[in-house]
């Protein structure tokens, strides 16, 4: 059960500073809003001026629905799904590091992240795809490096989170030892900073991943405008599969995308979470845990650990290097930070503000009128109570079996890797039999595509709770008992409460993946049969396919916005509440 | 020990630390403190939590720069944590991701050290420090006695001329703690330790006296040099020795002492100069009927009462001082002395306590009486929190004013003088005082 606790509560950790933070979006949210739009419009920009060759090269490598290309197919989509992994490293290191480091440019960089965290990915998909497609003209290149891009940004916002927040708590003493003993910067980054780190790192890469399948599925098959193109790789193979309506292929699919999250959880999940305990800061040894059987083959067969313990050796000398100036500097602390270089600070930050405004306006004045933000706002409002209806039913479906497996360590066991195993499989692959039915039964559309956008996140509210439920203190329960709490009571003023703080927790991701799936859940099509809800993920999804640039920037800002405003006005308050209610002391 | 004093290995003069505030007057944590460090011996810094030790070993490592004064290292300025020096800490700051051998071989690290030299030079300061066999251990295997060894052999493994320690003994328990300062007086004495000199800070009236060939008394508020004290006594020492216990018992008389403070009785009258030191009010209930009672009957020794009850002279200060500061008992030369009104309380029942207890605070803790008179002023009874603290924080630091704070906060609901409102910040008036108000 300790296995499952840890998720949780690095989770609560992960989201700790940001959702007690501040409520009501201030400037710097308003000015990173305008930066993350501005950069958006920018791509395309640059997309469209660099554009040698027209853009209607179709890059349409035949898919085969045969299911001997599947393992092939699978293997191209998971090779793309690390590469968007090691960019996302890669940025969480430079880009928190500098937010954390450098208190100027934390003031701009961390609200740009809150951000880009809200903008709906699949949104992103219209601007990298004109923009690397431009840079690579009818190259399968440009192609792959908007898929990449498109997962990369479904992975990247919360590990950069994570490692930042990491950063600015960093004990006080660690830090004092680095200083006393003269660790230059790249030793304190490797022996303190990325370990110390590491366990909220981990579980936040493992997030990304579960929710990365699910684009990097959405992301192979993809029309914006006039430039199509496929990617060999599973979500192409459904794709095919939906246009030829062979139902027996998207089975295929479905088997091949189980395997490969199988795989990826027995071989890759489970002892890197398992690893990643040894980087807990904790001063004593918490109950054993047992170990994954892919960690006993890596420490105990003798090949496997010579050659682990190599690369041990090797990345510890790379470690060990003096890179960097050192870090023995002396804190001054009378010394008050210069008026005179945030002034400038400030007025560079106000001016590129107001650059990249007029720039937007630019962009959008010519084609939209304020009637479309009215629509924008409405299909907002549409797709917003449908965001909420399923929290609703899925918190009133899966609050009480949550609880009720939490409760029992033997189920527990069972039921949490299914959980979990579940939140990591991409929903879409399950879209079709869905699709079909609705088509089949000539059902409302925009009442019975709404599920599908819950179908993949509800996984989280129930893997979550039943955290929260085995976490629950045992001596709490028995006092409980003693006292003959029961029914409604038991609900109200025992376990409700206990287990709040994790079920916000999950709530927070499933809402949250509920606002990015309906672009795709919105708009469905089986053969020639087109099913539209209203909504406004249908919205971007369409202009998107219509190549109708400025009216994506106009969805993606609104969707942004809702997100922004649910978060800020629903789930950060309920979560500082929560927190502050639920612990002792 | 030979002493060379014509090369002092360290100097601090006229050092002065400040902690800004934009507002008003800066909060000094050390005023005009000097300091001479040579070689051969071993000096502690000894002093009531606040008192700024703790900073002034900081800047001593150039970890801090002091807001004025000089610090000599070597006969030259330090800038920075200079090489020759090694810190040992309180709370131990071992990396829990490495294992024993990798903490220790860290500072070597840092140095550049090839690896056959950092790993003999490793295995020797961890078998010196009595932790051979442990070099694969996580610390988190380890007891706390065990951590500090390698805390220790950590800052000893980089030959430093210099070894600081913070309080390097009070997070362990009495005979662990016992052990390492024996340990470390015997590797001392065999010159096993590739040290100097040593400068430590510690709270422990006793372990001072027992290790050190020179302590330095601190007052507090702000941090000085209040007295500079030689032992005499020769190494292993004996904690029951008659001269040993004089000693112990002259500096507890040092640090009860009442320093004159003419300033101090002009703020009291205006505002919250003072913090508050966070004593329970079962803790003090506590401390008066034990003094109350037999074998003390209303006066008792700080030493022995320390020792009996098993606290350390940093543990049992505050608490004798926040009784004095409260009416309930007074503190002269060493001894904690039961008052009239001490003696009341002890023989009440719960609700007069709380009444003697409400009368005492309004008396002598003006801030207690200032949230009151805002509550009965007010037509709601509700007064934010947020502009006591901002009142504090012009006279201390901030987390001086959150404790005092805090400190109110419990005394006033336990007098049942006001509520307060965690989630919305507030103090309140129960509604029983509310209707009469």
């Amino acid at each position: 059960m300790t296995n499952f606790t840890l998720p949780a509560l690095a989770g609560q950790r992960m989201s700790g500073r940001t959702l007690t933070g501040q409520r009501l979006p201030n400037r710097w949210d308003g000015v990173a809003g305008l930066l993350v739009m501005g950069l958006l419009v920018g791509l395309i920009e640059v997309g469209r001026s660099t554009i040698a060759t027209p853009i209607g090269v179709i890059q349409n490598t035949p898919i085969h629905l045969n299911p001997a290309y599947l393992p092939f197919y699978a293997l191209r989509t998971t090779a793309r799904m690390f590469a968007a992994l090691f960019f996302s490293f890669l940025f969480t290191f430079t880009y928190a590091t500098l937010a954390a480091k450098s208190r100027r440019a934390g003031m701009i960089l961390i609200p740009i992240l809150d951000i880009l965290q809200s903008v709906p990915i699949l949104g992103f998909l219209t601007f990298t795809v004109t923009f690397f497609m431009a840079l690579f003209p009818g190259q399968v290149m440009g192609a792959e490096l908007a898929s990449v891009f498109v997962i990369f940004t479904s992975q990247a916002w919360n590990m950069a989170f994570s490692f930042y927040q990491s950063l600015t708590t960093l004990p006080n003493d660690l830090q004092e030892v680095a200083r006393s003993f003269r660790l230059s910067s790249w030793q304190k980054f490797w022996r303190l900073d990325v370990p110390f780190a590491m366990p909220g790192l981990i579980w936040n890469t493992m997030l990304s991943m579960s929710g990365g399948w699910f684009f990097v599925v959405a992301s192979e098959a993809v029309t914006v405008g006039n430039t199509t193109f496929t990617l060999p790789g599973i979500g192409s193979y459904v794709a095919v599969a939906l246009q030829q309506q062979n139902l027996r292929a998207i089975f295929y699919a479905i088997l091949a995308m189980l395997v490969v999250i199988l795989l990826y959880d027995q071989l890759l999940f489970r002892p890197l979470v398992a690893w990643s305990g040894k980087f807990r800061f904790e001063t004593t040894a918490g109950a054993a845990t047992p170990e994954p059987w892919m960690l006993k083959l890596l420490r105990q067969t003798r090949f496997l650990r010579m050659f682990s313990d190599t690369l041990g050796a090797a990345m510890g000398y790379i470690f060990r290097l003096r890179l960097g100036a050192g870090v023995h500097v002396q804190v001054d602390e009378n010394q008050p930070p210069s008026r005179l270089l945030d002034g400038i600070w400030y007025a560079m930050i106000a001016v590129l503000s107001a650059y990249t405004a007029a720039k937007i306006v630019g962009f959008i004045a010519g084609t939209l009128h304020w009637r479309d933000l009215g629509t924008a706002l409405l299909m907002g409002a549409y797709t917003m109570t449908r965001v909420i209806i399923l929290m609703i039913i899925a918190s009133l479906v899966w609050v009480p079996i949550g609880v009720w497996v939490g409760l029992r360590p033997r189920a527990t066991r069972v039921v949490q890797p299914v959980a979990q195993f579940l939140a990591a499989f991409p929903a879409n692959l399950l879209f079709p039999p869905f699709v079909v039915a609705i088509v089949y039964f000539h059902l409302n559309a925009n009442i019975w595509l709404t599920p599908l956008m819950l179908i993949g996140t509800q996984w989280y509210v129930l893997f979550n709770v039943i955290a929260g439920a085995a976490a629950f203190p045992g001596d709490m329960r028995e006092a409980v008992a003693n006292f003959q709490v029961r029914g409604f009571l038991w609900w109200r003023k025992v376990m409700i409460p206990g287990i709040l703080p994790y079920f916000i927790t999950g709530a927070i991701t499933a809402s949250g993946g509920a606002w990015n799936a309906s672009i795709v859940a919105e708009v469905a099509s089986w053969g020639h049969a087109r099913l539209v809800a209203q909504g406004l993920g249908a919205y971007i999804a369409q202009a998107t396919a219509a190549g109708d640039t400025p009216r994506v920037v106009l969805g993606v800002a609104v969707m942004s916005g809702f997100v922004i405003v649910f978060n800020r006005l629903l789930w950060r308050p309920l979560y500082a509440y929560a927190t502050r209610r639920t612990n002792l002391g | 020990m030979n002493q060379n004093h014509e090369t002092p290995l360290l100097t601090v003069r006229n050092c002065r630390q400040a902690y800004h505030k934009d507002a008003s007057a800066d909060l000094i944590v050390l005023e005009d403190v000097d300091l001479t460090l040579h070689e051969g011996e071993i000096v502690g810094l000894l002093g009531r939590s606040g008192s700024g030790k703790s900073t002034l070993l900081r800047i001593v490592s150039g970890l801090l720069k002091p807001t004025a004064g000089e610090v000599m290292w070597r006969g030259k300025n330090l800038t920075g944590p200079a090489p020759g020096v090694a810190m040992v800490f309180q709370s131990f700051a071992l990396f829990p991701w490495l294992t024993v051998q990798e903490n220790v071989e860290l500072g070597l690290e840092a140095l550049g050290i090839k690896k056959a030299d950092r790993e003999a030079r490793t295995e020797d300061a961890i078998d010196l420090i009595g932790l051979g066999g442990y070099d694969t251990a996580y610390p988190k295997e380890l007891s706390g006695g065990m951590r500090q060894r390698v805390g220790l052999a950590r800052a000893l493994v980089v030959h430093p001329d210099l070894l600081l320690m913070d309080e390097p003994f009070s997070a362990l328990d009495v005979l662990t703690a016992e052990t390492l300062r024996t340990d470390l007086i015997d590797l001392w004495m065999d010159e096993k330790l590739p040290v100097k000199s040593i400068l430590m800070v510690t709270h422990n009236i006793e372990e001072a006296v027992l290790l050190c060939d020179r302590i330095l008394v601190f007052s507090s508020n702000p941090g000085r040099v209040a007295h500079e004290l030689r032992v005499p006594f020769a190494h292993p020492r004996n904690r029951f020795d008659l001269a040993f216990r004089q000693m112990v018992d002259d500096i507890y008389g040092i640090m009860t002492r009442r320093a004159p403070k003419p300033a101090a009785l002009a703020t009291v009258t205006t505002g919250f100069a003072t913090p508050l030191h966070p004593v329970g009010t079962n803790l003090m209930a506590g401390l008066l009927e034990t003094l109350h009672n037999a074998p003390y009957d209303g006066r008792a020794d700080l030493p022995a009462l320390a020792a009996a009850l098993q606290y350390e002279a940093d543990e049992l200060l505050p608490l004798g001082e926040t009784l004095s500061m409260l009416g309930f008992a007074m503190l002269e030369e060493g001894d904690l002395i039961l008052t009239e009104t001490g003696r009341n309380f002890a023989e009440s029942e719960t609700e007069e306590r709380k009444q003697i207890f409400a009368e005492q605070l309004r008396l002598h803790v003006p801030l207690v009486g200032a949230i009151r008179a805002v509550l009965d002023q007010r037509s709601n009874h509700r007064a934010a929190a947020v502009r006591f603290r901002d009142e504090l924080e012009d006279h201390m630091s901030p987390e001086y004013a959150e404790e005092t704070l805090r400190t109110v906060i419990a005394w006033g609901r336990y007098a049942e003088l006001y509520e307060y409102d965690e989630e919305a910040q507030q103090f309140g008036l129960e509604e029983e005082d509310e209707a009469a108000g």
